[in-house]
């Protein structure tokens, strides 16, 4: 009698979890939903559903201004995910590894950049590269991109590297093998998942991007979310609707099969194994 | 000899390891920061130049009755986000540590995948949404709650409504790695000597998992204090907050250090959060990732 009414107890807190947690999960794909939807609305400016159309997915493709823009995004996302894994692959090893002077100090720095609000670091920089006169375009936002990533890298990487793989490391010294060679064969693979999560990391923070890119971009042309940012004003038109909806679509798709290349490689071990 | 064997051996790969990302730091982040509070402490010239005299004069026109209220506002606003986000997401994530773990990991991937749709996107539309002829005015019109649409767009309640969605993932996954390593047993153990699950759940549950709401509050609170992207997209303009302000200074306003004396509020306000953050948990065990 007891136990069934603890039973039913827990059942029904069951319950109200589930559909608690059903009801935030709504609320929080409620805004990617509207946002696919309404790139398939027929009206110049998203003002109310105007019937169904897809000629913003073809439209999209002759607007030079948007296209330019995720160019520029891209391009930059790339470079600061390659800037920022390096630096901060080897700096994670390098931190961990080896004690000197001042590693305290550049572990404090690091959290600067997670912490502190975007804007004061960006104004910072911006007030640097004017003094020394650096001339801001894609240079300076590259570099405000990496001052965030490498520190996000770091700490991701970081996380995984375990303190059994010296002994390893020595081990091919020993054998006769040159750092660079020990390196890349038993130091990079051992934290490699945690060097693609740092990529994923730096490339989402980077192309996502809207504080650093908007101080530091100058009069020139900038990146896709300066652009929207700017539209603002008149209304974001249907276009940057579908643009941003195939990206989440890109995004999505390549870590479903990312996921499902990985499932099989460990099958295939487990069977060769 | 051996010292130049030392060299080679130890200082060489430490320097070339851990060098780039010391000088990178030191070049920009330090510096900058250093800076921006040097630059605090000078004064605006007439043509939006920095004159470089010492003077406390940014600091004193914080003081302004137009400046004051906009930082109280500020960090009214951001004190609501975070006391929200944490009563909606510890439940949230109560939930999902108490899933096995397959089940919660595919859950907090749920979470993460919004995350990756351009944020100024997902708040644009809020704005479709509420907007006057947008589809929920439309549906209170159509079912009869009211006659005339009601005015949502560029209001302090939509601004909420953004922040909040902005940051709830950031209030959820610190709570969530902190929950899902309480351990059963210690809750047992609380059962079994017959504390209530109230009881359990406020003198075990709770402080054990106090740092990752600690965490959550520094995740959802500094950020939500600078952030000027929501009030902008959905305060149009008319919403302002520390953020806007400190951009103002830097784009059309041009008075530096007004704009650096606000950073260093900042600044001030985060480093004291951290502060305390310390005392009782070891920073680098805050869930930032």
């Amino acid at each position: 009698m007891r136990v069934s009414k603890i039973q039913k107890r827990k059942r029904w807190q069951g319950l109200v979890g589930t559909i608690y947690s059903v009801a935030i999960y709504t609320i929080l794909y409620i805004p990617v939903l509207v946002m696919m939807i309404f790139s398939f609305n027929n009206q110049r400016y998203n003002y109310y559903w105007n019937g169904f159309t897809t000629q913003w997915y073809t439209k999209l493709f002759t607007n030079s201004a948007v296209i330019d823009s995720l160019w520029y995004s891209v391009i930059i996302a790339v470079l600061a995910t390659v800037i920022s894994v390096t630096i901060g692959t080897i700096g994670a090893l390098g931190l961990k590894k080896y004690e000197f002077k001042g590693r305290k100090f550049v572990n404090n720095m690091l959290y600067i950049p997670i912490i502190v609000p975007e804007i004061v670091l960006a104004v910072a920089l911006l007030i640097i590269f004017m003094k020394v006169g650096f001339a801001l375009g894609m240079g300076s936002i590259l570099i405000g991109h990496c001052t965030f990533c490498i520190p996000y890298a770091l700490v991701t990487i970081k996380g995984r590297i375990s303190g059994d793989g010296y002994s390893l490391e020595e081990a091919s010294l020993d054998l006769g093998a040159n750092r660079i060679q020990t390196f890349i064969n038993i130091t990079l693979p051992s934290i490699m998942p945690g060097v693609m999560s740092a990529a994923f990391l730096s490339f989402t923070l980077s192309i996502d991007d809207i504080v650093m890119s908007n101080m530091l971009a100058g009069s020139k042309s900038s990146t896709l979310p300066v652009l929207i940012l700017s539209m603002n004003k008149s209304g974001i038109t249907p276009d940057i609707n579908a643009l941003t909806t195939i990206m989440i679509l890109v995004i999505v798709i390549s870590m479903v099969l990312n996921k499902a290349i990985k499932n099989m490689l460990k099958k295939t071990k487990n069977t060769e194994g | 000899m051996n010292r130049k064997n030392k060299f080679k051996r130890k200082t060489l790969p430490a320097l070339a390891m851990a060098g780039p990302v010391s000088l990178w730091m030191i070049l920009f982040v330090t510096l900058p920061m250093l800076y921006i509070i040097y630059i605090s402490f000078m004064s605006r010239g007439v043509f939006g130049d920095v004159v470089y005299n010492f003077s406390w004069d940014s600091y004193k026109t914080l003081l302004d009755t137009t400046y004051y209220k906009v930082i109280v506002k500020s960090i009214r606003a951001a004190a609501i986000t975070t006391v929200l986000c944490l009563i909606i997401g510890y439940p949230f994530a109560y939930y999902i540590a108490k899933k096995p773990k397959e089940v919660a990991s595919k859950l907090i991937m749920l979470i993460m995948i919004p995350f990756w749709t351009n944020s100024l996107m997902r708040l644009n539309s809020w704005l479709l949404l509420f907007q006057t002829s947008g589809p929920i005015n439309r549906f209170l019109q159509n079912t009869g709650f009211i006659d005339a649409p009601i005015n949502f767009v560029y209001t302090d309640g939509l601004v909420m409504l953004g922040l909040i969605t902005s940051m709830l993932p950031f209030a959820v996954l610190p709570m969530y790695s902190s929950i899902e390593k309480l351990s059963k047993s210690l809750l047992e153990a609380s059962a079994d000597l017959g504390a209530s699950r109230r009881t359990t759940f406020l003198r075990i549950t709770l402080p054990l998992t106090f740092p990752g709401i600690f965490s959550s509050i520094i995740l959802v609170f500094i950020p939500s204090l600078g952030i000027y992207t929501v009030t902008d997209m959905l305060g149009g303009g008319k919403v302002l907050y520390i953020g806007n302000i400190i951009k103002n200074q830097f784009g059309a306003i041009r008075n530096w250090p007004l704009g650096a004396a606000l950073s260093v509020l900042l600044i001030v306000i985060t480093g004291l959060l951290i502060f305390i953050y310390t005392r009782f948990a070891k920073i680098e065990d805050m869930e930032v990732l």
